[in-house]
């Protein structure tokens, strides 16, 4: 069992923007009678929303022993699809609305039911350590998950706890969905506490967001660099929120000017301002930038997580010794995670990685041992925090659309979409905000007169230019 | 183009929808309409009529109407 919530019995462990609380009491009951429905281990698709059905589903599951793969609420049902037919999960714990025409319903509360697949009577053999199944960019549907183990959560739980010296006390917003593993780190570190989780689906954007966690005395959240650039754009630091304590910041690196700022607002108001690294392959966190340096230190991630060790690697292969030498960044820890699964047979593999993780992101660290993240080794984007494998959307693209020749480039919320064929690309561009759910407005389209190659065929992505025209 | 024409405008730019879509549209209802989109639509309107937006009526802009009477504060009238 990952918490013990007898710990807390009567502190109230969620409380949603409608009203409705539970006590740590109330959530181990409704956690007994969910599993006890799930009848034993097995694997369940938990379909992600930031309201109580699903917060329940989550905690009980992974407290009872029940492995749930988290994955967003709004899925595209085609790549839905493709995901249940290659792990034939026993379960799909979903709204209500979500329709399922050849499952039998077995449980429902919190406006979730769990329905019971005609897969439920195949054994999924499940290594004896798997908790929990993530997905590496949900977006793009690709049936590759990330398996994190029981040992993994804990050991994560605790180092953060640790460095954010989380108490019962503490009351965070949901700013994160549950399907993206900084949203389940909040989660799982403040149960861990016995501290209250303040439940909402809406986002920084919406008055029903603020007036909930002013109501509710809101004391810390959490963002991608998307939210604090939309809080920026919002001139957030003129809001009144007496119980704000504490804002972390993760999922990708904020633009400098925009550190500065907040650090610099937190300093000026008596709070913390904590920049933080991970990668769902780590359970969440591998580094953070204590607080108090958040203003000697910008641009950088920190140091290591209390437990793990960070470390980098040249290209022989071997540990840099000399501040400001760029090479790959490995980490060390028990929160490195047991691999990945491509497939249902997948979920019976043993620990791959022995706590050994190459991040496949580039970095530095200066005099002092702190880490700066420079680039990424591999061709992947950071959309609204969320990993997007430009190789797999090529892929997606090309599959579609496969008379057009195209290729994806771009930064961190800007993917660019090329293509010789000019007309093609305004649908390309709306057929893929549709399928990945990526907002419209961070995909460009430009049209080129050749997707520039090599002699051995490979796209030469540095000669293709993603500035606007 | 009146005022009318550059509200219409900017809903449409922003979350790439039809003209005659837009006046039905709520946040979160339509599937461009997401907190990317509000922000894209935020700064369309402050484009188009010359305004800086407070931090209270970017949060209160939930629907194509409810757009109108806030922008009315800016001394624009739809």
């Amino acid at each position: 069992m990952l918490w013990k919530f007898e710990r807390h019995q009567s502190n109230i462990a969620v409380e949603d923007e409608y009203g409705r609380q539970l006590t740590y009491a109330e959530l181990r009951h409704e956690g007994r009678m969910l599993c006890q429905q799930a009848d034993g281990r097995c694997l369940v698709f938990c379909l992600c929303r930031n309201v109580m059905g699903s917060f329940v589903g989550y905690v009980s599951f992974l407290n009872g022993g029940v492995v749930p793969a988290m994955l967003p609420a709004d899925m595209d049902a085609e790549l839905f699809r493709n995901l249940y037919e290659t792990y034939r999960p026993k379960y799909i714990w979903a709204p209500e609305s979500f329709s399922m025409e050849d499952g039998c319903c077995r449980y429902e509360r919190f406006g979730y039911r769990l329905t019971q697949t005609p897969f439920g009577d195949v054994e999924t053999r499940l290594a004896p350590e798997l908790a929990l199944l993530l997905t590496t960019s949900g977006s793009t549907g690709s049936p590759k998950l990330v398996r994190q183990s029981y040992r993994n959560i804990r050991a994560n739980t605790d180092s953060i706890v640790q460095y954010l010296h989380l108490q019962a006390d503490e009351r965070p917003v949901t700013t994160l969905p549950m399907h993206y593993t900084y949203g389940l780190s909040i989660l799982n570190t403040h149960l861990d506490v016995g501290a209250t989780v303040l439940l909402t689906d809406k986002s920084v954007t919406q008055k029903e967001f603020w007036t909930f966690f002013r109501a509710r005395g809101g004391t810390s959240f959490g963002g991608v660099p998307y939210t604090y650039e939309m809080l920026d754009r919002m001139r957030f630091t003129h809001m009144d929120l007496p119980a704000l304590r504490t804002m972390t910041q993760a999922g990708g690196k904020l633009m400098p000017e925009l550190h500065r700022k907040y650090a610099e607002w937190c300093q000026k108001t008596g709070r913390q301002f904590i920049v933080m690294y991970g990668q769902c392959e780590a359970t969440a966190r591998m580094a953070y930038l204590p607080w108090e340096m958040s203003l000697q230190k910008i641009g950088s991630v920190g140091v290591a997580i209390p437990g793990g060790t960070l470390e980098l690697i040249d290209e022989n292969g071997g540990a840099i010794q000399t501040p400001h030498t760029v090479g790959e960044l490995r980490y060390r820890g028990e929160n490195v995670t047991l691999g990945y699964a491509e497939n249902a047979a997948d979920l019976a593999l043993p620990d791959e990685r022995g706590g050994v993780l190459d991040t496949g992101d580039m970095a530095e660290f200066d005099e002092d041992g702190y880490y700066t993240i420079v680039g990424r080794k591999k061709r992947f984007l950071k959309m609204y925090g969320n990993r997007v494998n430009l190789d797999e959307i090529e892929r997606m693209l090309k599959a579609r659309f496969p008379d057009v020749e195209c290729a994806c480039a771009g930064s961190d919320d800007h993917l660019t979409l090329f293509a010789t064929d000019a007309a093609a690309l305004p649908e390309m561009r709306a057929w893929l905000a549709g399928k990945t759910g990526l907002n419209s407005s961070g995909i460009s389209i430009k049209a080129v007169s050749e997707i520039p190659k090599n002699e051995a065929g490979k796209t030469l992505y540095k000669e293709l230019d993603t500035n606007d025209d | 183009m009146t005022n009318q024409e550059k509200y219409l405008n900017a809903f449409v730019a922003a979350l790439e929808v039809a003209p005659g879509e837009a006046p039905t549209l709520t946040y979160g209802e339509s599937k461009s309409w997401d907190s990317v989109g509000h922000m894209a639509l935020v700064a369309a309107l402050e484009d188009a009529f010359d305004i800086m937006m407070e931090m209270d009526d970017i949060i209160d802009l939930s629907s194509f109407d409810k757009g109108k009477e806030i922008l009315r504060k800016y001394a624009v009238e739809i």
